[in-house]
């Protein structure tokens, strides 16, 4: 099972936010997308998705263009954790877990097999036992987001896309957030594709990263080969310096101030 | 659906006309098959009140209040909005025009009774995509501004029906009633000219109500989840529209039901559209048929006009959801 973009390109108001985006995404990997605000990531993310379409150029699931799988049958095999998370409405928490199921019900609402053990999964893999019968208005945001990922657990999807998953989440949110996506891809065999705005948590999580610069694809490939120094102060136009995680081995970025101190 | 029974049977023992419940019951008990001529017992004018009169108001007032409030429920739910309504988007007074327009030149009389329905959704819809249009900037609807779009918009057609009714040479006191909503003077026909609309659009309704629930989680993520989100905005939208313009066609402009009574079946049973719409049905029903039996009673042998019952008690339920929304900041409180 692969995503691919084919010459992605995006106009929004008459401005090319994206031009000529190829890439291709394949099964049990984590993607990463970075760079800097307002480059298009969001809206790369969003053609990916399938809920905009493209002003040039396709992207295909399978070889089937996005733009002829709508509703139900996309919604079974790709599922969207958004940015900001799920808004204080006053459904409980099981009820929310169990709207993932939408795209598996016939038309009257019902499903070939019990979904209620899906469901009770999903709730037990976040840690939210105890909370399934509060409202969604009663939780604090990192418990929202839970909820957020417990209901595309139920989905089932093969592919999940994140926008930015970690923003307005503490260190501790952030990091079990992503532990426990990357535990659920590992298991499932997953495609992911994340857009992270923290250089550091995209290079402890992802296989690939995918640098966007000015709507184009600026580098590419596995972390310690788009971490480096030079590409980040093209993109960013920050100094930084290169460690290795001392646990880890994975490059880190340690940012350095701008003018001498 | 037992509170609607009960009060459909209180609710037709209560009236002007000084009819004992022992005799209303004994007239309708003797209608039925095998039971001895009831004209011995009461007047002809008695068994007229009980089954030409109240019977079919009764009906009416359900089902113009089942109507109204799916319609509300609808509104609310596509635009995730709660402060929408059939009255505040202004879609019942666009309605109103095209009703009141015929009825004022008489062509129902000519084309027959379905004109009125027919062109009320014609207008209704018109009025609504104005509605929209005016609220969206730069492409985008608006959620906030649809209200005040359709505020705006009802205020300029209601003065446009009221233009019309005082150039009209029509009988003065019977379309004043009209435009303020009223239910008299209606017969079993319109009861029968209501049921093909509610039978239509109920269905259609809960048919979409786990998509509205996916919808208050916001559209994007309603999308996400497999929602077809344009598609089902236009059938809500357009489902609504047909209900209010029914509704409207018999009763004229009844406001605030569509807004309260999604409202108060909220407050009970939660957020859930798979409860909300068929309560809100029965629940608009419900409120309807006690607004009616105070309007006719109350005065009693005048009758106040219904719309006048219902906006004393929904405006200042109105009044108090903004002012709730105004308080708590932040996101739709659904």
């Amino acid at each position: 099972m692969s995503l691919v973009a084919n010459q992605v390109g995006a106009l929004i108001q008459g401005v090319a936010v994206l031009d000529g985006i190829s890439a291709t995404f394949e099964r049990n990997r984590i993607y990463g997308i970075i760079g800097p605000n307002g480059v298009g990531k969001s809206t790369l993310l969003h053609i990916l998705s399938g809920s905009d379409a493209p002003s040039s150029g396709s992207v295909a699931l399978d070889g089937m263009p996005l733009t002829d799988m709508t509703g139900k049958p996309l919604a079974r095999k790709l599922a969207v954790l958004q940015q900001g998370g799920l808004p204080p409405v006053g459904f409980t928490v099981r009820e929310v877990v169990a709207m993932g199921r939408f795209p598996h019900q016939n038309w009257l609402g019902g499903e070939a097999e019990d979904p209620e053990s899906i469901i009770a999964g999903a709730i037990d893999a976040m840690g939210l036992t105890g909370l399934q019968s509060r409202k969604l208005h009663q939780l604090s945001g990192g418990e929202r987001q839970r909820v957020a990922l417990a209901k595309l657990m139920a989905q089932q999807p093969e592919i999940l896309l994140l926008d930015e998953p970690t923003t307005y989440l503490d260190i501790g949110y952030q990091i079990e957030l992503l532990d426990t996506v990357k535990a659920w891809q590992k298991r499932k065999e997953l495609l992911v594709i994340a857009v992270l705005h923290d250089l550091n948590l995209a290079s402890l999580y992802c296989d690939k990263l995918i640098a966007l610069h000015k709507g184009r694809i600026a580098a590419e490939g596995a972390p310690e080969e788009v971490l480096q120094p030079a590409i980040i102060e093209t993109l960013y136009g920050a100094k930084t310096t290169l460690v290795k995680h001392p646990a880890t081995g994975v490059p880190q970025l340690i940012l350095q101030p701008g003018t001498e101190v | 659906m037992l509170l609607l029974a009960v009060s459909m049977i209180a609710s037709l023992s209560i009236g002007s006309a000084g009819l004992s419940f022992g005799d209303v019951w004994g007239i309708l008990i003797h209608q039925l098959p095998g039971m001895p001529d009831p004209a011995d017992k009461w007047t002809s004018g008695e068994i007229a009140i009980v089954t030409q009169v109240r019977l079919s108001r009764i009906w009416l007032d359900v089902m113009v209040g089942a109507c109204l409030a799916l319609a509300g429920a609808g509104f609310q739910g596509v635009l995730r909005n709660p402060l929408a309504d059939p009255y505040t988007l202004g879609v019942a007074s666009g309605s109103s025009v095209g009703a009141a327009f015929i009825i004022l030149t008489g062509m129902q009389l000519a084309l027959g009774l379905w004109t009125i329905p027919v062109v009320a959704f014609a207008t209704g819809i018109l009025t609504l995509l104005a509605v929209i249009w005016l609220s969206r900037t730069r492409g985008v609807m608006q959620i906030e501004t649809i209200i005040l779009s359709g505020v705006i918009i009802q205020s300029f057609l209601g003065a446009f029906v009221s233009l019309m009714v005082s150039m009209s040479q029509g009988v003065v006191n019977q379309i004043l009633f009209w435009i303020m909503g009223s239910l008299a003077h209606r017969s079993w026909e319109h009861v029968y000219m209501m049921i093909p609309f509610l039978v239509l659009a109920f269905p259609v309704l809960l048919y979409y109500s786990q998509s509205l629930n996916l919808f208050t989680l916001g559209e994007r993520h309603a999308s996400h989840m497999g929602v077809k989100v344009e598609r089902t905005k236009l059938i809500v939208m357009m489902v609504s529209t047909l209900l209010t313009a029914a509704a409207v066609s018999v009763s004229g402009v009844i406001g605030f039901v569509g807004l309260v009574v999604p409202h108060l079946i909220r407050l009970i049973v939660g957020p859930d559209y798979r409860l909300i719409i068929p309560l809100a049905g029965i629940g608009g029903g419900i409120f309807m048929l006690w607004a009616d039996t105070l309007a006719r009673t109350v005065l009693s042998p005048k009758e106040l006009p219904l719309g006048v019952v219902t906006a004393l008690i929904g405006a200042p339920f109105f009044a108090y959801l903004l002012h709730r929304r105004m308080k708590v900041e932040g996101g739709v409180k659904s």
